[in-house]
């Protein structure tokens, strides 16, 4: 199964999430986003996490490491998506404090 | 005297696709205890983290071509306590009050400094032990609610 998918809508890009994020399945994900990223440009980026089933904080190092990526370009981070299994570890990284990332169910 | 329900070893090599592998294996080993969904994910994500810093960070300065091994003891009591010691023989750990500081990270990539605060809020308790160039050990305990 595909662990990421990306749709597109005018100036919103969203990469919708799958299964397990850890060291190992994290940079394969930050390869694709990036490219992706940096080829269409968008205004905000969504990330979508209602299909990850667990993360640890190889997960959070993926947002931030977004969250870069997307201050130089310019662009918005979204966080959605985020259930029960991923909303502790999120809530003690302190990631909504975040100036241009937001987070919502 | 609370006693062992239940033990095990294991023995892994140092690759990062054992990060899943031995999240599968806790599961299943603290199973008869009927954890909660929450509990199980605290305790998965913990071990994880140990599991994860064991291969990226022990085991940093090894040389192409040749792997380490990760030493996992699991112990089930019966007062809903669960214990996993996580041990590497790799570089060691400098000064391991620096290294738990949340943010504090000798990664490369993109690590976040983040892996003891989890280990540490996601279980009882936490214990780090290390030497420079001998290794680390990590011991982690749970208690599961009645
Ligand atoms: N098993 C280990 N062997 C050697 N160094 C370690 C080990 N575990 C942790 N460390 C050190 O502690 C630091 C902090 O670890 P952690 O909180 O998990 O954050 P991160 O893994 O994101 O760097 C690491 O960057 C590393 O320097
Ligand atoms: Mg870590």
């Amino acid at each position: 199964m595909e662990d990421l998918y990306f749709k597109e809508d005018g100036g919103t890009l969203t990469v919708c999430l799958f299964g397990d994020i850890d060291h190992h399945v994290a940079k394969g994900m930050r390869e694709r986003i990036d490219l992706t990223l940096a080829c269409k440009k968008p205004e905000l980026l969504i990330m979508n996490f209602s299909g990850v089933s667990f993360m640890d904080s190889s997960g959070i190092g993926l947002i931030l490491g977004r969250s870069r990526m997307c201050e130089q370009l310019g662009a918005r981070l979204r966080i959605t998506g985020v259930s029960d299994s991923t909303r502790k570890l999120m809530q003690l990284s302190g990631i909504e404090k975040i100036k241009n990332i937001s987070v919502s169910q | 005297m609370r006693k062992i329900i239940n033990e095990m070893k294991v023995r892994i090599p140092a690759r990062s696709t054992n990060e899943a592998v031995m999240r599968g294996v806790v599961s299943a080993f603290c199973a008869e205890l009927n954890p909660t969904v929450e509990e199980l994910g605290d305790l998965r994500c913990a071990v994880s983290e140990a599991v994860t810093n064991s291969i990226i960070h022990g085991y940093r300065d090894l040389p192409e071509g040749k792997i380490g091994y990760i030493y996992i003891s699991l112990r089930l009591y019966d007062t809903r306590e669960i214990s996993v010691e996580i041990s590497d023989n790799g570089c060691g750990i400098e000064d391991i009050e620096k290294a738990k500081r949340p943010m504090f990270t000798t990664g490369c990539g993109e690590r976040c400094g983040m892996g003891f605060l989890v280990m540490e809020s996601f279980t009882d308790s936490l214990t780090v032990k290390s030497k420079p160039n001998r290794g680390t050990t990590v011991l982690m305990r749970k208690i599961l609610k009645p």
